[in-house]
């Protein structure tokens, strides 16, 4: 970790926690000046570069110093907005910083054959805004800039979704949804910040955890409370809010769902471990209670519910939306338990799906590219017409399940020791009975792509072809990742341990 | 004669005081209530009329769409610009954080550093309201019915 804290000059490191989300939104104003599709990548490929480096130095710099701390426009915290850095949200900044540069390099190909050539301009400016919403969410200490940067995302991530309307008016509808279902969990948040303000006197997180322990709880702040989950609990798709999630991720344009299934929900998933675990005190009687009545069961149902919704999807999209709400659950589990090692697990779990969606939605992004695949059936042969693509597509298949030599293995293994470190029985035999569902969903989109024929197109047999290769190196990338932090899991493991151990360690 | 003579008389009298109190809400912003926000929609609001009155083709010859895309961009980047000069610029031998005012100007005894940072930031966020505000009006007056009205 020595050479990354060292990765910049020291004058750009000291306003690096600044720069790493000023950055994309100045990029994003440039961007909407761009004349064509090409040089808006540009501007967001150069961007995100730049924000993968930072997200590099900062981790650098926390595993030195600890907690890093930058008041905006030199206004000291509590009074001023505080970024604030540490084990636990430099793993979410590190996996939106890395996710972020690889989609980018993955959008080039996959954007011009999707959204309109005088539109991309455009999309790349609010793609940016997006991204540098999600970075803001992860790095600020300030409960309040926490919904500023929720709803910069948000607002940005409603129409790019809408893009995909090229494609598939239905993307509209589905756009609209997730913007009133959105705009609910955002007010629901607002509320409860705002209930936060009314009990307290302040918005820095970290001040409002220390007024918390030091007054003790009452209605107010039990109120408080309960909007918060609600509201963040909506944007993370948590089952049972998790109704909006399915058709945005099903008719976004290809590169957009990529990103958003391993970025945005994971930003909100933050968001939420943050409050329940730093602002709010596990140890807290009403806190531990919703922990294992309200995350621990809504979460094993979500595990069998949106799993077997899944088995009977006809759009691979869809399906794997679906497993998106089952994967939550595993996350929301490992919350419930309200230990160290089930937040460790939990957290952990956040990352390894980002990196198996990730791999997942770029190959049916390339599927689409080169056949406009989109139903299942439609899948039939491509484990021969696009070799490559395919079996990036089945190692994070497999990790999904959660095969052994693949992260999905780690992430189950770390989830059942932390069961049965807290005695809950029930909540093994549930992981691994909903990775049989899990098999069950996977197993379909895998038998099509390799056991049946490919499709033949005036007699001949469709000819064997790959996907460019901007969409290739992205989504190898992500599917090593899948198998090689399964044989040495030690950086993802020290970077969730060190996160859990920074909001519940002694 | 057009019909809507008194309407587009009044509109033209109104027209430039609806701008002139727009700023008015605009330089009051660094005080006092007002700032950016307001003061942008009132100033698009001036537009807004003109076109109601004169019709929307009139007011995209006034204000072109294009103009509207860059303003919505160039706020932004002015806001933005701000903060990166706070950083390049030492405030008494020292760096100082983003969106540190001080830094602007050395009079640190009538916060003149102070003045002009949230002068230039209010103007880069009246610039981005502006622009924004007449963004939406033109796309919803600008959308051609799918169905003409006729054939309702």
């Amino acid at each position: 970790m020595e050479f990354l804290a060292n990765l910049l000059p020291a004058g750009l490191m000291a306003h690096a926690p600044a720069l790493v989300v000023v950055v994309p939104l100045v990029a994003a104003a440039i961007a909407a000046f761009m004349p064509n599709g090409k040089a808006g990548w540009a501007v967001a490929m150069v961007t995100a570069t730049i924000v993968a480096v930072f997200s590099l130095a900062l981790l650098g710099a926390v595993a030195g110093e600890g907690v890093i701390s930058y008041a905006m426009g030199g206004w000291a915290p509590p009074a001023g907005i505080e970024y604030r850095i540490d084990a636990l949200n430099i793993a979410v900044l590190l996996l939106v910083g890395i996710l972020g540069f690889l989609c980018v390099i993955y959008a080039l190909p996959s954007v011009a054959d999707e959204i309109a050539e005088d539109k991309q301009g455009l999309f790349y400016s609010a793609f940016l805004v997006c991204f540098a919403g999600l970075l803001g969410v992860t790095i600020t200490g300030d409960a309040f800039n926490v919904f500023v940067f929720l709803e910069i995302s948000s607002l940005s991530a409603y129409t790019i979704i809408a893009m995909g309307a090229g494609k598939d008016r239905r993307a509209l509808t589905a756009a609209y949804n997730y913007l009133i279902l959105g705009t609910i969990g955002a007010t629901f948040f607002v509320i409860g910040v705002g209930f936060l303000y009314m009990a307290t006197g302040s918005l820095n997180m970290a001040d409002i955890a220390r007024i918390l322990a030091e007054n003790g709880h009452d209605r107010v702040t039990q109120a408080a409370f309960a909007f918060i989950i609600v509201g963040l609990g909506l944007k993370a798709a948590m089952f049972p809010l998790h109704m909006w999630l399915p058709n945005a991720y099903a008719f976004a344009p290809n590169f957009v769902t990529a990103f958003l299934a391993s970025t945005a929900t994971k930003v909100a998933f933050y968001a939420l471990v943050r409050f329940l675990f730093s602002v709010f005190n596990p140890e807290v009687n009403f806190v531990d209670l919703s922990l294992t009545w309200v995350f621990a069961v809504a979460g094993v149902i979500a595990m069998f519910m949106a799993s077997a919704q899944a088995i009977f999807q006809t759009d691979a999209r869809r399906l794997l939306a679906y497993s998106s709400v089952a994967q939550v659950g595993y996350m929301m589990l490992g919350l419930g338990m309200g230990t160290v090692l089930g937040l460790q697990a939990g957290m952990l779990h956040l990352i390894n799906h980002a990196l198996m969606k990730g791999a997942l939605f770029m190959a049916l992004g390339a599927f689409a590219l080169k056949f406009g695949v989109r139903e299942i059936k439609d899948l039939a042969g491509l484990g021969r017409t696009m070799p490559i693509s395919a079996s990036a597509f089945t190692i994070a298949g497999l990790s999904l399940v959660g095969v052994p030599l693949t992260i999905g293995f780690d992430s189950k293994w770390y989830l059942i020791i932390a069961a049965l470190d807290r005695g809950w029985w029930w909540a093994v035999a549930a992981l691994i009975l909903s990775s049989l569902l899990a098999l069950i969903y996977i197993g379909r989109l895998l038998m099509v792509v390799w056991t049946e024929t490919a499709p033949s197109h005036q007699g001949q047999q469709v000819k064997r072809t790959h996907a460019p290769i901007m969409m290739l190196i992205p989504m190898a990338v992500l599917a090593f990742a899948n198998l090689y932090f399964f044989l040495d899991a030690s950086f993802l493991v020290n970077l969730t341990e060190a996160a859990a151990n920074a909001v519940m360690g002694d | 004669m057009s019909p809507h003579i008194i309407l587009r008389v009044v509109s033209k009298l109104l027209i430039p005081m609806i701008v002139i109190f727009g700023f008015y809400v605009q330089f009051h912003g660094d005080f006092g209530p007002g700032g950016g926000f307001q003061a942008g929609v009132i100033i698009a609001v001036a537009v807004i009329l003109y076109a109601l009155i004169f019709g929307i083709d009139e007011a995209k010859k006034a204000v072109p769409p294009k103009v509207v895309l860059w303003g919505s961009a160039a706020g932004v980047l002015l806001y933005a610009a701000v903060g990166l000069a706070t950083l390049v610029m030492p405030f008494a031998g020292e760096a100082v954080n983003f969106l540190d005012y001080d830094a602007l100007h050395p009079d640190q005894s009538h916060h003149a550093g102070q003045h002009y940072g949230i002068l230039l930031v209010e103007l880069g966020v009246l610039i981005t309201v502006i622009s924004v505000m007449l963004a939406i009006f033109y796309a919803f007056a600008g959308r051609v019915p799918d169905i003409p009205d006729e054939e309702w």
